[in-house]
């Protein structure tokens, strides 16, 4: 089992190509790896919900752990209370951490 | 050590540079030893089409004389012997058939990124 | 303190330009803390990063003079994880891409800046715990 760290900077209203990162997140965790989701800038914008959670949502129910990065959810005024069920605030340290771990990184 | 590249972005700053920065830092990569497989993804997918050209470009009286060739910057990494593949859905999705690409493409469907991306110590996304 | 480990960053957004600059001086000052060795290597318009000639300004939409409004110059930010990480045990070696600092122009930056080419990149992805490319769009 191998631990992937993939890092969503964008929101799926600006860029089509969200999408596949997250189908691609789920297709590494479903192949038996570990996927940490991290989402970041403007990518925590889907973890309040909203039209276009749902495939977020999904990540966070079907084994990803899915974070966002507490620094750019207060940025946007996203607290805690909003966020999709299973999307936790976490500090980018933890970004720091998992690096410092090994995992395979990518980020978006 | 073995790293996948995952290229999305296309077109930026492609006439300025005279060339796709992340294609030609796969270049200067693979002369400097690398040992690395190539994905081309998304909007990337349109370098692999044979019949890119770019229209003779003047800003006032400064003409560009080497435009980009970006459909060769590709085949140059594949006659490097870097594996280059392109994302057979993202091809389909941007209407683009076999007979338009350049030969030595490989195709890999986005339900098989995940096990592609197995076979590399670290994937590195452009 | 953390047990020390080495990280590369590749960037490639100039300044000024994009969040991914913000976050990715963020990730390099958390490193910096904890004493890493911190390997950067900066593509295409990052080699403006350490420009030295940034200069703050006044702001008057703000209302604020310079030393009020008191900029923070990304300049700053590079020397600052530089001294950070020696601080802590640690070292930054920053490369600014030669070809990309000639056609911009960037060759003068703050002190602790080299320049090197892609071979630079490579020995520093081969000599580090692990490798983070954030790639402008």
């Amino acid at each position: 089992m191998t631990d992937y760290l993939m890092i969503e900077s964008r929101d799926p209203f600006d860029s089509g190509d969200v999408a596949n990162f997250l189908v691609l997140a789920e297709g590494l965790s479903k192949a038996g790896n570990r996927v940490t989701l991290f989402l970041v800038q403007n990518g925590v914008l889907p973890a309040r919900h909203g039209v276009r959670s749902a495939q977020l949502a999904a990540l966070a129910g079907n084994g990803v752990e899915v974070l966002a990065d507490s620094f750019s959810l207060q940025e946007r005024g996203i607290s805690a209370n909003r966020l999709l069920p299973g999307v936790k605030a976490a500090p980018l340290e933890t970004v720091v951490d998992r690096l410092a771990g090994g995992c395979k990184a990518l980020w978006h | 050590m073995k790293t996948l590249n995952i290229i999305e972005t296309a077109y930026r700053a492609t006439l300025e540079e005279q060339d796709d920065p992340v294609l030609w830092i796969m270049h200067a990569l693979k002369g400097a030893g690398a040992e690395q497989g190539v994905v081309l993804r998304a909007n990337a997918v349109n370098y692999t089409v044979k019949a890119q050209g770019v229209p003779p470009l003047a800003i006032g009286a400064r003409r560009q004389q080497q435009g980009p060739r970006l459909a060769e910057a590709v085949s140059g990494l594949i006659g490097k012997g870097v594996e280059v593949y392109a994302v057979s859905d993202d091809l389909t999705e941007r209407g683009l058939q076999s007979e338009e690409l350049i030969d030595g493409i490989k195709m890999v469907r986005k339900a098989d990124l995940p096990a592609l991306c197995g076979g590399y110590d670290q994937v590195w996304h452009w | 303190m953390k047990d020390k480990k080495t990280l590369t960053f590749m960037l490639m957004d100039a300044p000024f330009e994009n969040a991914r600059t913000t976050t990715a001086m963020r990730l390099i000052d958390i490193a910096a803390r904890r004493g890493y060795d911190i390997n950067v290597f900066a593509y295409e318009g990052a080699v403006y990063l350490p420009f030295a000639a940034q200069k703050q300004h006044a702001n008057a939409v703000h209302g604020h003079d310079v030393v009020q409004e008191d900029h923070p110059l990304p300049r700053e930010w590079v020397e600052a994880v530089v001294q950070e990480a020696a601080k802590n045990g640690g070292r930054v070696d920053w490369v600014n891409c030669g070809l990309c600092v000639d056609e911009r122009g960037a060759v003068d930056t703050v002190a602790g800046v080299r320049r090197g080419s892609p071979a630079d990149f490579w020995k520093m992805a081969t000599s580090s715990d692990n490798t983070l490319v954030i790639a402008t769009k």
